[in-house]
């Protein structure tokens, strides 16, 4: 599956912080407008909620004179593994062959593992509403599935993103490196994060110091649950035994007992 | 002749009776409100803090409180240890309201109460969650029928509870195997986020700590109830029971002890305890109380050759391990969650709420032993 998944390369050193994504997805996604404040920074609104699926982080850099401004397109990964998915007690969150990580409204209870869970932070919760919503990036499932690019990727005036199947995305990712000797830190973000993810990134500037998180650990991150689900039945084992033994001993010492105290009367 | 196993002398109305149904009625018209006004409304969770001290201390402290009722189930039905068969019913009656109330506070919690069953039907063996509630659903069942004798007992129905007593065995092995899985999947819970959760507390035997520590717990409940209640009560309990639950207390928490200086050692180091940090200082504080003090006070001292002694010893193991969930649930994951801005500090709601199911498990308590054949039973006066 993971090999043929869709998958996308945001190429940073391409995008000019325009924010057509992040209306377009907006409006794809009939997400309603949020009134934002400047907190000192352009990033508006400064982080993903259940109305903003996307975001662009506008970063300064660079220690000489003239700064040197970054922007990150930040949304859903799509993890080839999602944590969000593996901790979802009602499968509410599911990984598709197709490579969108989708949610189904119907399923969900509302416990917020998956909120927890998430490496990135991504899903949000609909906290107004009385019966809320986790809500996030969708992919697009339904644009994918009718042959149509996401709705940021259509609308993107730089061609930001590249859209494919993700080993030509991840072949895409090296041969831009590899073609521009010096431009590109040499990291494709995303192969080995949170064990592969479908969204892949590629910078001209150390991801560090992007806001990336440079500490989420490379394994995918479900085997960490599982190893410890995988053990009951052995947990079981153990304790069907000690329980029915211990019974059986301690049953038949105090026959024993008995016995030996009857022995004992005259 | 059955109502002399109850408790009708009991005062129904005391100070403290007054007070908790005060607070169980202050926390009954905030759950409405929540019901219908949402999380938003009732609580101050947030994108980046979304579980709160509903989780942390009534569903996390609610359940590891509860561990008191496999443990001694367990010792009288499967060690065959009758000294304790006294205070086996206070045990189980302790862990069926834990449960209950652990219950209502995930309706509480959850955003979709009504859909709280879904995880019965809708299969996810994947996910820990599920684990978990899965085993709510079926220990909450067990315990109930392990209550059910009481009941039965004060209504009259001896052959209902010949029938209970019967299965008894089997009953309290398959709770005692459910609340094992149950209170190290607690645990598991918070597998998953390992570069989130502070490494005072994340390890690869967060369940199995989890487990001990609600061991540690479980073992203080029972002790410190029945010591509440003979004196409340005035039912003359024998002291070799308390000692008894002192000493394996002193054995598990020895245990649990090595267990975190190992993890210690081997994770962030002994020096980070004294660095001064938020975290630093609430596992200092964990410790001293779950741990360092009772161990001292247990092997060191004389206090547990007498009540108050006990008493004190129980309530210290009792807050140390509620300030070990509330620092995985919440103080360990704080720093990572606050890195773009937001904070937690509960509502005066989320409070309510915690401060009504306290209330309520000891009102319930009361109740029980006032009404139901509590704190001897008829099985313990054939021997
Ligand atoms: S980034 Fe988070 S929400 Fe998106 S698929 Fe991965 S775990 Fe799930
Ligand atoms: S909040 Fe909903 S989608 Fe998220 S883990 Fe819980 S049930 Fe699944
Ligand atoms: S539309 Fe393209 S160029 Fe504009 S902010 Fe989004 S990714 Fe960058």
């Amino acid at each position: 599956m993971a090999k043929t998944a869709n998958s996308v390369l945001v190429d940073m050193t391409r995008c000019i912080g325009c924010r057509g994504c992040q209306i377009a997805c907006k409006a794809w996604n009939e997400r309603s407008a949020r009134k934002t404040v400047m907190y000192g920074n352009f990033t508006n609104p400064t982080d993903l909620n259940s109305d903003c699926f996307t975001n662009v982080r506008f970063v300064e850099n660079g220690n000489g004179k003239t700064p040197v401004w970054s922007f990150v397109k930040n949304q859903c990964l799509h993890c080839q593994d999602p944590s969000c998915a593996s901790v979802c007690p009602v499968a509410a969150f599911r990984k598709s062959d197709e490579g969108p990580v989708t949610y189904d409204y119907e399923r969900c209870i509302g416990c917020r593992y998956c909120m927890l869970a998430c490496p990135f932070e991504v899903p949000k919760y609909e906290w107004e509403k009385l019966l809320p919503a986790v809500q996030k990036c969708t992919f697009c499932a339904e644009r994918i599935q009718d042959g149509l690019l996401p709705s940021c990727i259509k609308t993107c005036p730089t061609k930001t993103m590249f859209f494919g199947k993700r080993e030509d995305v991840v072949a895409e990712a090296k041969r831009r490196i590899a073609s521009a000797p010096g431009k590109y830190v040499n990291h494709v973000y995303g192969i080995e994060e949170a064990g592969g993810t479908s969204w892949l990134y590629i910078s001209s500037v150390p991801f560090g110091e992007l806001g990336f998180n440079m500490d989420v650990p490379k394994v995918q991150l479900p085997g960490l649950t599982w190893s410890y689900i995988s053990s009951i039945p052995a947990v079981i084992g153990v304790v069907l035994v000690a329980g029915v033994g211990s019974w059986v001993v301690t049953r038949r010492n105090e026959v024993k007992e008995k016995e030996g105290g009857k022995e004992d009367r005259p | 002749m059955k109502t002399n196993n109850t408790g009708n002398d009991i005062r129904m109305w005391t100070p403290a009776t007054a007070a908790m149904v005060l607070v169980m009625l202050a926390g009954l018209g905030v759950m409405v409100y929540r019901l219908i006004s949402g999380l938003g409304a009732s609580t101050h969770l947030n994108d980046n803090f979304p579980w709160g001290i509903w989780l942390a201390v009534d569903v996390l402290g609610g359940v590891a409180m509860a561990a008191g009722g496999f443990i001694i189930a367990s010792m009288v039905y499967l060690f065959n240890m009758k000294k304790y068969k006294p205070i086996t019913r206070p045990a189980i009656l302790t862990a069926f309201i834990g449960y209950l109330l652990a219950i209502v506070a995930i309706i509480m919690d959850i955003g979709q109460p009504h859909r709280i069953w879904h995880p019965a039907v809708m299969w996810q063996i994947r996910s820990v969650m599920w684990v978990v509630a899965i085993h709510v659903m079926l220990y909450t069942t067990t315990l109930a029928l392990e209550f059910s004798p009481m009941l039965f007992e004060r209504l009259g129905w001896h052959g209902a509870v010949k029938t209970v007593q019967k299965i008894m065995v089997p009953v309290v092995l398959f709770g005692a195997l459910l609340s094992v899985l149950h209170q190290s999947s607690l645990g598991a819970v918070f597998l998953i986020v390992p570069g989130k959760l502070s490494p005072f507390w994340y390890n690869s035997k967060l369940p199995f700590l989890f487990l001990v520590s609600a061991v540690m717990m479980g073992l203080s409940m029972v002790s410190l109830e029945t010591i509440l209640s003979a004196r409340i009560f005035r039912h003359p309990v024998d002291m070799g029971i308390f000692t008894g639950l002192a000493r394996a207390l002193a054995g598990v928490a020895l245990f649990y002890f090595v267990l975190k200086m190992y993890f210690l050692v081997t994770g962030p180091g002994v020096a980070a305890v004294f660095s001064g940090s938020m975290e630093a200082n609430m596992y200092l504080i964990e410790m001293a109380l779950s741990v360092i003090l009772p161990l001292a006070l247990l092997l060191g001292t004389k206090m547990k050759e007498s009540l108050s002694g006990l008493l004190f010893i129980d309530v210290l193991v009792i807050a140390g391990v509620l300030i070990n969930r509330l620092n995985v649930g919440i103080f360990g994951l704080y720093r990572h969650n606050a890195t773009n801005g937001q904070t937690y500090f509960p509502s005066w709601m989320e409070f309510a709420v915690t401060f009504a199911l306290i209330a309520l498990a000891f009102f319930i308590f009361k109740m029980a032993a006032r009404h139901l054949p509590l704190l001897s039973s008829e099985t313990a006066s054939e021997h």
